[in-house]
C-alpha cells in the first residue's frame, strides 16, 4: 500500500484528521458568507489574529490562542455593531478597523524586531497540528452542525429579507452576532494550520464553486462540502509529494474546481 | 386550504399617536388610523413622506411611540394581531441558489432547508402558491422569477399564517402594466374573500382611484384620510400632488 505511506507519520495522520474536520465546516460555513457577502468581514476577522496574538503578547498570556478567541469575537461583535450604526458602506467600516487593528497588532509584533517569531502564521502549517487542537476542532465543528441545525433557516430568513425575518419574531440582531461569533471562532482556531494569507480563500471558494452549479440549500451545501473536502484531502496527498506548503496546494485545487464549476454553470445556464 | 371567510365587517385595527424619531430625526408624528377588515387602505404621499416608515413602524421593524389595537367592534375585546408583511422584494441577487421551497420553509418551518425536504410543509406550501396560481414555481430560484411571480409567491407566503393585517409596498420594478392590473386585481380578490384588512403602500394615484376604499395621505403625519374620493378631492391632495401628475 505505498500509495497510503504518507499515513505511516503521525504528523501526517494528524494532519489529515485535521483537513478532515476543518474542510466540512469550511464548506458548510462558506456558504452563508457568500450568501450574506461577507467575504470581507471574515477575511478582517483573520487578520485580526495578529492583533489578538499582539494582545496576548502585551498581557503577558500564556496562551495566545485564548487571546486570539477573545479578540477575535470582541472585533466580530465590533464591527457588526458599527456597520449597523454607521452611514458609511459595510466595506469602507470594515476596511477601516480591520487596517488600524492589523496595524497595531503588526507594530507591537515587530517591537524589538522580532517578528519573524510570528511569521509562520501567514502561511500556516497544518503538519505541526497535535491531537489536543484536534479536539477543539472537533468541538467547533459540532457546534457549528448544531447551530446549523436549530439556526440555519432563521440565518437564511434574515437574509434574505430583515424586515420580514423581524415581522415574524426572529431576533435579527441576534442571529447576525451569533453568526459572526462562530465565523471568530472557527477562523480563530484553524488560522494556525491555514494561515492567514489564505484562510479566506478556503472559506469562500468551495461556496462560491458550489454556487455556479446549484439551484436551491440543499445542492448549495452538498456540493460546497464535497467541493472543500475533496481539495482539502487531495491537496495534503499532492503537497506531501510534491513537497510544497499545503495550504496553498489546496487553494490551487479549489480555484481550479471554481473555474470548472464557472464555465459548466454558465454552459447549462443555471 | 385557508377556508375562505367572508369579511365580518366587525373587526378593526386601531393605530393611536404612533410617533417615529430616527437619528434626532422626527420622521412621523401624531399617526391616528382606524382601519376596518375587508377594507383596502391605499397610503399615499410624495416621496420621503414616511410611507415606508409608517409600515416598518406597524410592524415594530423600528422603535415607535404609540400603540396598535385590534379590537372586536360589538365587544370591544382585544386580540393578537396577526401581521403578514409582503416586502417590495427580496434580497436576492443573480444565482442565488435559494428556491421558492427554501424561502418559504425559511420563514415557516423548523425543518432545516439545507439538509432536508419536509413533504408536510412541502404541501402547506403548494397549497397556498395554488392561490395565486403560482405552484409551478415552488422548484424555481427566487432570483430567476419575474417581479409579478415574486410577488405572488410573496402575498402566498404572507397569506400562511392567516394574518389580520397585510401589509404591502406596491412592486415598483420588474413589473409591466399587465402585471400591476394583475397585482390589483389579487388584492382586492384578497380583501373580498378572505378577513383581513389591507394596508398598501401606493405610487400609482390611477389604481388607488379604481381599486382602493380608504386612502391615507401622509406627510409627516395624516394630512387626509377617508373615501379615495373624499381624498382626492380635498384641497390637501391637491397641494401634495400640484406637480407631476399621477406619479409621487
Amino acid at each position: 500500500m505505498s500509495m497510503f505511506s504518507w499515513l505511516h507519520y503521525d504528523f501526517m495522520k494528524y494532519a489529515f484528521l485535521a483537513i478532515l474536520i476543518i474542510t466540512p465546516l469550511f464548506g458548510v460555513m462558506g456558504t452563508m458568507i457568500v450568501n450574506n457577502k461577507m467575504a470581507f468581514f471574515s477575511d478582517a476577522l483573520g487578520h485580526s489574529a495578529l492583533t489578538g496574538i499582539a494582545v496576548g503578547v502585551v498581557f503577558g498570556v500564556n496562551d495566545t490562542n485564548i487571546s486570539m478567541v477573545v479578540f477575535a469575537v470582541v472585533f466580530a461583535l465590533l464591527l457588526n455593531q458599527i456597520s449597523s450604526k454607521v452611514a458609511a458602506s459595510t466595506d469602507t467600516v470594515i476596511s477601516v478597523f480591520s487596517s488600524f487593528s492589523i496595524a497595531i497588532g503588526l507594530a507591537i509584533l515587530s517591537k524589538g524586531g522580532n517578528f519573524s517569531k510570528y511569521s509562520s502564521i501567514l502561511v500556516g502549517d497544518i503538519l505541526s497540528i497535535t491531537p489536543l487542537e484536534l479536539w477543539y476542532l472537533l468541538v467547533i465543528l459540532l457546534v457549528t452542525v448544531l447551530f446549523w441545525l436549530i439556526g440555519f433557516n432563521k440565518l437564511l430568513a434574515v437574509s434574505l429579507n430583515r424586515t420580514l425575518a423581524k415581522s415574524r419574531h426572529i431576533s435579527v440582531a441576534w442571529m447576525e452576532n451569533l453568526f459572526a461569533v462562530l465565523t471568530a471562532l472557527i477562523v480563530m482556531l484553524s488560522i494556525k494550520w491555514v494561515g492567514i494569507l489564505i484562510i479566506n480563500a478556503l472559506l469562500i471558494l468551495p461556496a462560491a464553486s458550489s454556487r455556479n452549479i446549484s439551484e436551491n440549500m440543499r445542492e448549495y451545501h452538498f456540493f460546497s462540502i464535497l467541493f472543500s473536502m475533496f481539495s482539502g484531502n487531495v491537496g495534503l496527498i499532492i503537497s506531501y509529494y510534491v513537497n510544497v506548503a499545503t495550504g496553498p496546494t489546496i487553494v490551487i485545487l479549489a480555484s481550479i474546481i471554481y473555474f470548472i464549476t464557472y464555465w459548466w454553470g454558465r454552459r447549462n445556464h443555471i | 386550504m385557508r377556508k375562505m371567510i367572508r369579511p365580518c365587517g366587525l373587526h378593526c385595527i386601531k393605530i393611536n399617536h404612533l410617533g417615529v424619531t430616527l437619528g434626532g430625526q422626527e420622521i412621523l408624528k401624531d399617526i391616528n388610523l382606524h382601519i376596518h377588515c375587508g377594507s383596502l387602505n391605499a397610503v399615499i404621499g410624495r416621496n420621503g413622506a414616511g410611507k415606508s416608515t409608517l409600515i416598518r413602524a406597524i410592524l415594530n421593524d423600528i422603535p415607535h411611540t404609540g400603540n396598535i389595537e385590534f379590537k372586536d367592534r360589538e365587544n370591544g375585546r382585544i386580540q393578537k394581531l396577526k401581521m403578514g408583511y409582503v416586502p417590495q422584494s427580496m434580497n436576492v441577487e443573480k444565482q442565488t441558489p435559494v428556491s421558492v421551497y427554501d424561502m418559504i420553509a425559511a420563514y415557516q418551518s423548523s425543518a432545516p432547508v439545507f439538509l432536508m425536504r419536509g413533504s408536510k410543509i412541502r404541501q402547506k406550501i403548494l397549497e397556498h402558491l395554488r392561490i395565486f396560481e403560482a405552484d409551478y414555481l415552488i422548484d424555481k430560484q427566487v432570483c430567476n422569477l419575474s417581479g409579478g411571480e415574486q410577488q405572488r409567491v410573496l402575498l402566498s407566503m404572507a397569506l400562511m399564517d392567516s394574518p389580520n393585517l397585510l401589509l404591502l409596498d406596491e412592486p415598483v420594478s420588474g413589473i409591466d402594466q399587465n402585471g400591476m392590473d394583475l397585482f390589483y386585481k389579487t388584492i382586492y380578490h384578497l380583501k373580498e374573500n378572505y378577513d383581513l384588512a389591507v394596508i398598501l403602500i401606493s405610487h400609482d394615484l390611477d389604481y388607488v382611484r379604481r381599486y382602493a376604499d380608504q386612502a391615507i395621505l401622509i406627510d409627516q403625519t395624516v394630512l387626509k384620510q377617508g373615501s379615495v374620493k373624499e381624498v382626492f378631492g380635498s384641497r390637501e391632495f391637491a397641494q401634495v400632488f400640484q406637480y407631476g401628475k399621477g406619479e409621487t
